[in-house]
């Protein structure tokens, strides 16, 4: 799926446009794809619940494919409310039998082990995250699997050091966490939710998406090996219904949620009144904001990061770029210049850039909020590459003349769709980016570091990245501000989400 | 600023206006609700209060012109009637204030730690001079003098705790994290906005100061609903606020149902937060969920023991102003 030089004419012309990339077939790369062959996916995944592997009292079971080509990769179990139920007896039994009760250092030994396995097995986890998800193989190897397995490393040394981090405090676990998370980063986000509940004490009960469920069953493989405790760690696939199970379950204290506003306001809404614990992790509409004074090449590049990594499909891309107005003609140019050497195709082929969205609903809705961009009346950009037959797929695309109100400029497009807008001072930069029911991230790009430090005080969101973009790490407490929602994850920050402290 | 009259007399001022003559009391100049006494001919005719809401500064009524009445405690003797009008505030009053506190926040905000921390003791430094109007409120509201006067001790060194807390909390919030790559990446505690409060019934003033107090000392506004067993405390309070050098609009107080108001705060968008100190567990799981329309931080409580909020262990410390903090995440490369 690679652009060759035979059906690349329209390409050709489109990229001659501008001299820049006047470089004739130099742009063409030869396929490169990872080997799948010594990957294992079983034909059929029962459910990880006390330790063991179980075939759902629902009985049902429900295919997951792979978004680039739409081949069934396997059938995994739907759990229903019962299944639920069973998930979260293992992990109170887990809970009271086993790891309240031991020693932090020894927990920290099992998450060890964790990401240890993780790190063993991370080519493998990386072409299954590609293959089920859809991303392009250089991101889950060199983001997804590392990042997951940094999460497990860091946690791990928690374990026994809680009293560090709330010094002269008291503080106790929960219980049992029940986790929700996105298909975006499947094993990542995994790695988000389970390593500090386990680090602080708490047993764990996650359902994965359903459209991305495989890394988590690999992990639960992992887990498995690891020979954690029966119940500590326990993994029910299904979709909305077995969300809403895990979530309405008494027994529950603690909900940890990842994935849209509209679904977290629902759990919100659920639980009240129910005493569970609940920390939520929503959507974005994130302003990346370009001065006039910025390093354009670099910022570009940021740019193209902020929106394009992962399809968009993050909940803190930089989906609203806010470009000083002096510069924004030569940055418009030069992010045409910079999309028009991005590789979209095959996840699996290491030069790849640009992978598959993630299903055929994403899709739908990319597709529909970019008409009413268009409708709406704001210029639209699209990268000039050419789609792969099967499978789902959307160029990268950015809007130009869109207003505050647009729907393109407001709405969580979660897919690979710029805003563009303009602004003349700091101060409007900064009405405009908070100007938003989100507060996730943002950026700022600038050579001066004093308008660095008085924009990031001023805007309102959970993630600043001054002359960078989407950078993650374990240390890094990572979460939002008013709708894009509450608690933290990451450093010592987000241990709070796993404890009760007096 | 309008600003009531210095009010309370004691005993002896009023026998001292007596004697000169100058007062007779007529039929309806006050509400006499005690069995008519023919001692109190002797005595000057008081000056009654009318007891407000503290909004932005200013002392208002409600917008609804609603009201209801609080008794004082039978064995209770003092200058005020024994039944006083306190304003019903309305869902339209709850607006208004979140109105002021949305706008009082930036300058509060960017306020210095260091002047935050001076105009929070400042305002023990007023409560302290008013010791015997606070202690005489919350006698008239049936508590006994030693508990009255133990309350008012406790609120005060409680805004002393947190006066002295306001440019410390950030050092123990704040982290420097060392993430894997050449990046220079910090963590650092924001306020959220605007935080409804429903303080407890009782104690009527150590429990409003003790909710109030941590919300703003880390920087945020606050519409704070006062006991409805006690408001009349609250509205004392409120003119120590006023006559300390708080901003006006930082730190609004609400009188009224709780029942009714609560859960207009919870709907309420521009409050981000909300710390709801509710008996009724109805009521409560109502709050949590209206809260969710705006992901809103929701931490409602089963109030504590009157006893336990004299407690410094229980009823104050860092987590109380952490509650309503945000961390705000700022990474930037380092190289050349």
């Amino acid at each position: 799926m690679t652009i060759t030089k035979s059906d690349n004419t329209g390409l050709e012309r489109e990229r001659a446009k501008s001299a820049a990339l006047e470089f004739g077939s130099a742009w063409d790369y030869a396929p490169a794809p990872e080997t799948p062959d010594h990957v294992r996916i079983d034909p059929k995944y029962g459910l990880f619940i006390g330790g063991r592997w179980v075939t759902p009292r629902s009985g049902k079971f429900f295919p997951t494919i792979s978004p680039s080509t739409e081949q069934v990769l396997s059938e995994v179990a739907e759990a229903n409310a019962q299944d639920v139920d069973d998930a979260v007896k293992a992990a109170r039994e887990a809970y009271d039998k086993y790891w309240s009760k031991m020693r932090g250092a020894d927990r920290a030994k099992y998450i060890f082990r964790i990401a240890r396995a993780i790190q063993e097995k991370a080519r493998e986890l990386a072409i299954v995250e590609s293959m089920d998800g859809g991303k392009p193989i250089k991101e889950s190897r060199d983001v997804d699997i590392p990042l997951a397995a940094a999460h497990f490393f860091y946690h791990a040394g928690w374990a026994d050091k809680l009293d560090y981090a709330f010094q002269g405090r008291r503080y106790r676990p929960l219980g049992v966490a029940g986790q929700i998370i996105p298909w975006n980063f499947p094993l990542l986000m995994a790695a988000w939710k389970i390593a500090p509940a386990l680090a602080c004490g708490n047993t764990v009960v996650l359902k994965p998406a359903e459209t991305t469920p495989l890394t988590a069953l690999l992990l639960a493989k992992i887990i498995e090996e690891a020979e954690l405790p029966p119940g500590v760690v326990n993994i029910v696939t299904g979709a909305g219904e077995t969300g809403a199970a895990l979530v309405n379950h008494p027994d529950v204290n603690k909900i940890a949620f990842t994935g849209s506003t509209g679904v977290g306001k629902r759990i919100q809404r659920a639980i009240a009144g129910s005493h569970k614990r609940l920390t939520l992790e929503l959507g974005g509409k994130a302003a990346n904001i370009v001065f006039g004074d910025a390093p354009i090449d670099q910022a570009v590049d940021g740019i193209v990061n902020g929106i394009y990594f992962n399809q968009g499909h993050v909940c803190c891309a930089g989906s609203r770029l806010l470009v000083e107005e002096g510069i924004h003609d030569v940055i418009v140019r030069k992010l045409k210049d910079r999309m028009a050497s991005l590789r979209l195709g095959d996840p699996l082929d290491k030069n790849t850039d640009v992978g598959a969205i993630n299903s055929k609903a994403q899709l739908g809705r990319i597709r529909e909020l970019v008409e009413d961009g268009e409708t709406e009346g704001c210029e639209r950009y699209s990268a000039p590459c050419k789609l792969p037959e099967k499978g789902f797929w959307f160029p990268p695309t950015f809007f130009t003349g869109a207003s505050m109100s647009s729907r393109v400029s407001r709405e969580e497009i979660f897919g690979p769709v710029l805003t563009i807008m303009t602004f003349r001072t700091p101060d409007e930069a900064i009405e405009k980016a908070n100007n938003t029911m989100y507060g996730l991230s943002a950026g700022i790009w600038t050579d001066k570091g004093a308008k660095i430090f008085y924009m990031a005080t001023k805007l309102k969101a959970g993630v600043i990245w001054g002359n960078t973009f989407n950078k993650f790490d374990p240390t890094s407490p990572f979460g939002g501000y008013k709708e894009s929602g509450f608690g933290r994850e990451g450093g010592r920050q987000g241990l709070s989400a796993y404890v009760e402290v007096e | 600023m309008e600003n009531e009259p210095k009010r309370k007399r004691s005993a002896e001022t009023v026998e001292r206006a007596g004697t000169d003559g100058s007062a007779m009391p007529r039929t309806g100049d006050a509400p006499i609700m005690k069995p008519y006494d023919s001692a109190k001919v002797e005595t000057r005719v008081r000056v009654n209060k009318a007891y407000k809401m503290f909004v932005n500064g200013a002392f208002v009524r409600s917008e609804s012109g609603r009201y209801f009445q609080v008794q004082s405690a039978p064995e209770h003797e003092d200058a005020d009637p024994d039944t006083t009008n306190v304003p019903r505030g309305s869902r339209k009053d709850v607006r208004d204030a979140v109105l002021h506190a949305k706008n009082a926040w930036g300058g509060w905000e960017k306020r210095t730690a260091y002047n935050r921390g001076q105009i929070l003791y400042r305002l023990a430094e007023v409560m302290e001079s008013r010791r015997p109007e606070l202690t005489q409120s919350l006698e008239r509201s049936g508590e006994s003098a030693a508990t009255a006067a133990a309350e008012v001790d406790a609120s005060i060194d409680r805004v002393v705790f947190y006066a002295g807390f306001a440019d410390k909390f950030f050092a123990l919030l704040a982290s420097s994290n060392p993430v894997a790559g050449p990046h220079f990446n910090f963590s650092v505690p924001e306020p959220m906005g605007t935080i409804g409060v429903v303080a407890p019934d009782r104690p009527a003033l150590l429990g409003l100061v003790s909710t109030i107090l941590p919300v703003i000392t880390g920087g945020n506004t606050v519409v704070a609903l006062a006991s409805e067993r006690d408001p009349r405390t609250a509205i004392v309070w409120s003119e120590c606020v006023a006559t300390s050098d708080m901003p006006a609009g930082v730190i609004n107080v609400l009188t009224g149902h709780a029942k009714e108001l609560s859960t207009h705060m919870a709907k309420h968008r521009e409050v981000i937060g909300i710390d709801a100190w509710i008996v009724d567990a109805d009521l409560r799981k109502a709050v949590e969920a209206e809260g969710s329309d705006n992901v809103k931080r929701v931490k409602t409580h089963v109030p504590m023991d009157p006893e336990a909020w004299t407690d410094e262990r229980k009823a104050q410390g860092l987590g109380w102003i952490e509650r309503f903090l945000e961390t705000k995440t700022i990474w930037h490369p380092v190289g050349l």
